[in-house]
């Protein structure tokens, strides 16, 4: 038994268990006055029986692996494994993908003879995780029942769980920002064992190939993150934001100044597109038609070192990108200059553009910033622009038409084709996946700070 | 003085004017971006086919017409070397150098031929087969110079003509652009949006409801308030790490399965999703609950019976535009292994699959010029799913929602 199977048969144990409750409680009605309707009797049947027991399979599914492991570890098929232990996992992981019929044959004979040992320790776990489960939601479900009576508050036992299941759901998002910081915080610490943190921080050379041969050249194995660092600022917060302020805070002032109504009505949808479409479709754009095009005009101005792969393509495409954001960041800000501001400035015989430069800008500025700091945070954590289009060369260099790399391209590199776990390459990735996390989380607290400010402001 | 106001108006006309260039920018470039798109992309929904005529009776190939019949009738087609077949009619036909003018989809549209019509085995007819990559290319822009030559002589025996790709939208991946379809990627696709929306609606939804309605204004409040802000501002690379450290290394979870993708992407859109969904709740109007209160309904009910209903339109809004960022993303699947090779259309959400946003991104990887057009062809079927998803989403919103 699988424990979908499990699974689906709590499901029915419920829908059971709320028929019988829902029936119980009509049958008690013509009894005597009840105290709550008899669909909350079912409900309160249905849930005693399914969410205990699905907590109880969702936290076996895990002991689950485990317990199999050490059981097939220490059969005699298990003993005759290797003791070196990365050889005994690549053959123990190629024995369960045989067990799951996921592949035929194993390149190792000993992970064949394991494959039928996996499957039965599976399957007994298994038998012994569902059984126990369909068992507990039996028992619920009957606890449930037998606790139905007129007078018996069924629906607040129903409240009581719905309110339990309402501070779970908004626990998740806590849970998962934990679990963001706690797995990237743990494998970069098993980073750091291997790589001390200072030439991380500081180390001016990024080239994580390691060494096969002694001779080999440009395989140095070092993890210095600057050129990660500048790379990804250069492209996010310089060239793309060089592109997308101007252009996303004139947009803003256009409609929100000059269009007419109907005209506003059509283009600012149109600006929104810009924001909808898949990120891959721009780094696609970027890499097919933009970058040769941006190598052919560095060649035409007499830089040799132009790239196919150039920091300008990747960041030109991303401040397009971003302008719908900041534009209706900039809108925001600008619509909640009060009113009267404006009209003062309109009736001293200020032209529309001067009200607009000298008094709703200045004023505005505050939320523009914190717009524009949100528009960086997003754009140094863009990956598949720079993917595909700014290169894996990690230069310290400002030349635009030359090739540099990203912290996301990286982790990207490193984290895709073959891969063992304990490699200081895979954990470097983790570093990284924390180094941005932290930057994008101080940017984001430091614009939400700034434009939370700003608004109490006026209000 | 009249000299001063006339330049301060130049410049108000010049400001004014700067405004509506960049805003010009912006839409030429989106104009620019779909028009290169369709204009590489459209030719990835049609292939050139050529006249082949194949006599069956003569040639190698060894399938009993009695098996067709049987249930292994597929097996026994794909056992057979059809390939083999195809070249040497091309060959008989057309001179040595078409020996290598037919490929996957050749071989693919002759076993759909055969299966539907085994009689055709017995004698000699003319069948119309897809081109292979090559060809194709040369056909539609310009090839190389033995594949033109080779184009122009089917022109003059009009032994050429152009049809709809149909094996684009029911094919899978393959090494072979000419056979290359989206079916298997968009079945991920779904299944990895099923699971996610499945996942995310629910929480998210159940989410909003116990900030707008129930929480208390404490320290925990502002955590779940502050991690929910930061959550939808997290890069969604971030994601896949999380995804890649605790769905499959802690817990063991299958590798490139849609319902590791979907869990990612889950919790990479739920903060979204509350976020809407508090701003639909927030808008009903504190008449309504007290209203159902006055009446002795109990909170739970106010909120589940009645503020609810009226800000679901407000939140499927928000959903939809949740999933439809969702449906576009690609660098946390990375993470989670969702780029392998993957020939076969996904049976369910525990199988190996891919997704439509990261089959963009692997064909854009491939050398073979064939691939050129299938990319930005896919590239077409995902931005035509974006479009259906965000119409939605806005005729949602101009249907249903109400404005108090």
């Amino acid at each position: 038994m699988s424990l979908g199977l499990a699974f689906a048969a709590i499901l029915m144990v419920a829908f059971a268990a709320a028929w019988a409750g829902f029936a119980r409680g009509k049958r008690l009605r013509t009894a005597g006055r009840l105290h709550s309707l008899p669909v909350y009797h079912g409900a309160y049947a249905a849930l005693w029986a399914a969410i205990p027991a699905l907590l109880l399979i969702a936290a076996w599914a895990p002991i689950q692996s485990r317990l199999v492991d050490q059981s097939v570890l220490s059969s005699p098929e298990g003993r005759a494994l290797p003791s070196f232990e990365m050889q005994r996992d690549s053959i123990l992981s190629e024995a369960r993908e045989i067990a799951f019929g996921q592949r035929e044959q194993g390149f190792n004979p000993q992970s064949t003879t394991l494959a039928p040992r996996i499957k039965a320790e599976e399957s007994r776990f298994a038998l012994i995780g569902g059984v126990g489960a369909i068992a507990l939601a039996l028992l619920g479900a009957a606890l449930a029942l037998r606790r139905s009576a007129p007078q018996f508050r069924a629906r607040a036992g129903v409240e009581r769980w719905l309110m339990i299941l309402l501070v779970a759901a908004s626990l998740i998002a806590i849970l998962t920002t934990l679990g963001i910081l706690l797995s990237l915080m743990f494998e970069s610490l098993r980073f750091f064992r291997l790589y001390p943190v200072q030439s991380f921080i500081f180390g001016l050379e990024w080239s994580p190939q390691t060494a096969i041969r002694a001779d080999q050249a440009g395989s140095s194995g070092a993890f210095g993150a600057i050129p990660l660092m500048w790379g990804t600022f250069f492209v996010g917060a310089i060239i793309a934001m060089i592109v997308a302020v101007p252009l996303g805070l004139m947009s803003a002032i256009y409609l929100t100044q000059y269009a007419h109504p109907t005209v506003r009505a059509w283009l600012k949808p149109i600006l929104e597109i810009l924001a909808g479409v898949p990120t891959v479709v721009y780094g696609y754009f970027a890499a097919l038609t933009v970058a040769p095009a941006v190598r052919d005009l560095g060649l035409s101005l007499g830089i040799s070192s132009a790239s196919s792969e150039s920091a300008l393509a990747a960041g030109l495409v991303m401040g397009i990108m971003i302008i719908p954001f900041i534009s209706s960041m900039a809108d925001d800000s600008i619509a909640a200059v009060p009113q009267a501001m404006r009209d003062g400035s309109l009736a001293m015989g200020a032209t529309r553009s001067e009200t607009i430069r000298r008094v709703l800008l200045p004023a505005a500025l505050p939320g523009v910033i914190g717009g524009v700091l949100l528009a960086v945070s997003r754009a140094i954590g863009e990956t598949m622009i720079v993917v595909m289009a700014a290169g894996l060369a990690a230069n310290l260099t400002a030349n635009p038409f030359a090739s540099v790399t990203t912290v996301t391209v990286q982790i990207v590199q490193l984290l895709t084709g073959d891969q063992e776990f304990d490699s200081a390459k895979t954990l470097a990735a983790f570093a990284l996946g924390l180094a941005l996390f932290l930057i994008t989380l101080l940017l984001n607290l430091i614009a939400l700070h700034v434009v939370r400010r700003y608004r109490e402001q006026y209000e | 003085m009249l000299k001063r106001v006339s330049r301060r108006y130049a410049a108000e006309r010049r400001f004014r004017l700067l405004g509506l260039f960049a805003v010009g920018v912006s839409v030429l470039f989106l104009a620019f971006l779909l028009y290169s798109m369709a204009a590489k992309g459209l030719g990835g929904f049609v292939h050139y086919e050529a006249a082949l005529p194949i006599d069956f009776a003569r040639s190698d190939l060894m399938i009993d017409p009695a098996s067709l019949r049987g249930p292994d009738a597929q097996q026994t087609v794909a056992s057979a070397d059809l390939e083999t077949a195809i070249s040497q009619a091309a060959t008989a036909t057309y001179g040595d150098r078409a020996a290598e003018m037919f490929g996957d989809g050749a071989v693919n549209a002759l076993t759909k031929e055969i299966l539907q019509r085994p009689q055709i085995l017995s004698g000699r007819t003319t069948l119309w087969l897809p081109l292979g990559s090559k060809l194709d290319i040369a056909a539609k822009h310009r090839g190389d110079a033995h594949s033109e030559q080779l184009v122009e002589m089917l022109r003059t025996k009009h032994a050429l003509r152009s049809s709809f790709n149909g094996g684009f939208l029911t094919a899978s991946d393959s090494t072979d652009p000419s056979s290359v379809g989206v079916w298997g990627a968009l079945k991920g696709s779904f299944l990895t949006i099923l699971v996610t929306i499945l996942l995310a609606f629910p929480v998210g939804v159940l989410a909003a409801v116990y900030l707008e309605e129930f929480a208390a204004r404490n320290r925990w409040t502002d955590a779940i308030e502050v991690s929910i802000n930061n959550l939808a501002a997290v890069p969604s690379i971030i994601f896949g790490l999380l995804g890649l450290a605790v769905f499959l290394n802690v817990m063991n979870l299958p590798r490139s399965a849609p319902l590791v993708g979907g869990m990612t992407l889950a919790l990479m859109t739920m903060p979204v999703i509350v976020i809407a969904g508090r701003n639909a709740i927030k808008s009903v109007p504190p008449s309504i609950r007290d209203a159902a209160l006055g009446v002795g309904a109990s909170k739970m009910q106010v909120t589940f019976h009645h503020v609810l209903p009226l800000a679901l339109p407000g939140i499927l809004t928000g959903t939809i535009i949740g999933m439809a960022r969702a449906l576009g993303e690609t660098a946390p699947l990375l993470m989670i292994g969702m780029r392998a090779f993957i020939a076969t259309p996904p049976g369910g959400i525990a199988d190996p699959a891919t997704v439509l946003p990261v089959q963009i991104f692997l064909w854009s990887d491939e050398v073979d010029r064939g691939f050129v057009e299938k990319t930005s062809a896919a590239i077409i079927v995902l931005l035509l799913f974006m479009l259906l998803m965000n119409g939605l989403a806005i005729y949602l919103r101009n249907r249903f929602e109400r404005r108090w």
